[in-house]
């Protein structure tokens, strides 16, 4: 198999798997948080403003970890 | 999904569909893709003033995800980067403000709107006629051997050479981007020309600043597109906190968006490799023309730019 033909595969792979921890994560984590930020917003905007982009960092970097772990774990086996 | 700040009710696989197509275009063209995730927001009735903080939340986001993936590839001069944010955004600031200037003595949205559809349509041009004569131009030429910084041809090459002759003190190196002087100055204007149309056009301006970086400053298209992410994620945190003050952020939105836009930034900063620097402005062509198709859209049918 070339590598383009592995890139495609394993990245098809990985949409499937990164897909279904996704839809976890939206009623698990985003379910909950979404009353809690909401009271941080209608309360103090500043602290709201901090949360806020502290979360946008955070998910980006933990979901840039999880993305990375998932492509790499998943081309060594369609190697 | 009921979306509390902005009292929407939208489909979260909607926001996660178009944060995966604007994280893959993100990804491989190091823009920020505010001029299809404003519209696509807009369209499904979030109101304006959140479409553009919630945007910009979002690309935070998805650029720190493109950004470390560009940075393992090498394509981040952080030098660079960290240099052009004093420009972006003072420039930002300055567009801000023209803005504000024109609403009091203006139409605003006929003069915002017929600069964007010009600028749009002048880089894609350009754009489209310097990739196709670089690459006419390099064929025949034997290819780059492998490793090390990676080179970069342009027909409009010439004038990078001319722009990095200017003997304005400090002057600074660029090892990351294979520039061993280049004025500071020239850094700061140009960066300061992409924060004012970032200021003045909304959204990160990426479409104007990495073909500013390639044309101009002479830096090779890959790094050109990593480091244009990098500094996207800097003024567009800026920009997130002043807006988000101002209560225009709907963080749940922007969070949900990114959970599709990182693994779309993961695809596209992986599809560089397999592309040539000629062949990634040739690709970019369509994006400011869609842009601009838009704003046209947008303007026939009395939508807020």
């Amino acid at each position: 198999m070339d590598d383009k033909k592995r890139f495609v595969r394993s990245f098809l792979v990985e949409l499937v798997v990164y897909a279904i921890l996704v839809v976890g994560y939206f009623y698990l984590v985003l379910h909950f948080l979404g009353t809690w930020i909401k009271t941080i917003y209608d309360q103090d905007k500043g602290l709201y403003a901090v949360v806020a982009l502290a979360l946008m960092i955070g998910q980006g970097i933990v979901l840039e970890i999880v993305t990375s772990g998932l492509l790499k774990f998943i081309r060594e086996r369609t190697e | 999904m009921d979306f509390l700040i902005s009292g929407q009710k939208l489909d979260p696989y909607y926001l996660v569909t178009i944060g995966f197509l604007i994280g893959v275009m993100g990804g491989f063209f190091g823009v920020g893709g505010s001029f299809l995730a404003g519209p696509a927001l807009f369209a499904v009735g979030v109101p304006w003033n959140f479409v553009i903080g919630t945007d910009l939340a979002h690309i935070v986001g998805k650029s720190i995800v493109a950004a470390k993936r560009h940075r393992a590839l090498g394509n981040v001069d952080i030098k660079l980067g960290a240099m052009m944010v004093a420009g972006t955004i003072s420039g930002v600031e300055v567009g801000a403000d023209l803005i504000q200037y024109l609403k009091r003595h203006a139409h605003v949205d006929i003069v915002v709107g017929l600069a964007y559809i010009v600028i749009l349509m002048a880089i894609s041009t350009f754009m489209a006629w310097e990739g196709w004569k670089t690459i006419k131009m390099k064929r025949g030429q034997p290819p780059e051997p492998e490793g090390g910084i990676r080179k970069d041809e342009s027909a409009f090459g010439y004038v990078a050479k001319w722009v990095q002759g200017i003997r304005l003190w400090p002057m600074v190196s660029l090892p990351a981007s294979g520039i061993e002087q280049i004025s500071f100055w020239v850094i700061l204007v140009i960066s300061f020309v992409g924060g004012f149309f970032s200021g003045f056009l909304g959204g990160g301006a990426g479409y104007i600043r990495m073909p500013a970086m390639v044309y101009l400053l002479g830096i090779p298209t890959h790094v050109a597109v990593g480091t244009d992410l990098f500094e996207i994620i800097l003024s567009a945190s800026y920009g997130t906190l002043t807006h988000a003050v101002k209560g225009n952020v709907d963080i749940m939105i922007a969070l949900v968006m990114n959970t599709g836009a990182a693994i779309g930034a993961q695809i596209g900063a992986i599809s560089t490799q397999y592309f040539g620097g000629p062949k990634i402005r040739l690709a970019f062509v369509p994006l400011p023309i869609l842009g601009a198709g838009i704003v046209i859209y947008g303007m026939l049918h009395g939508h807020k730019i």
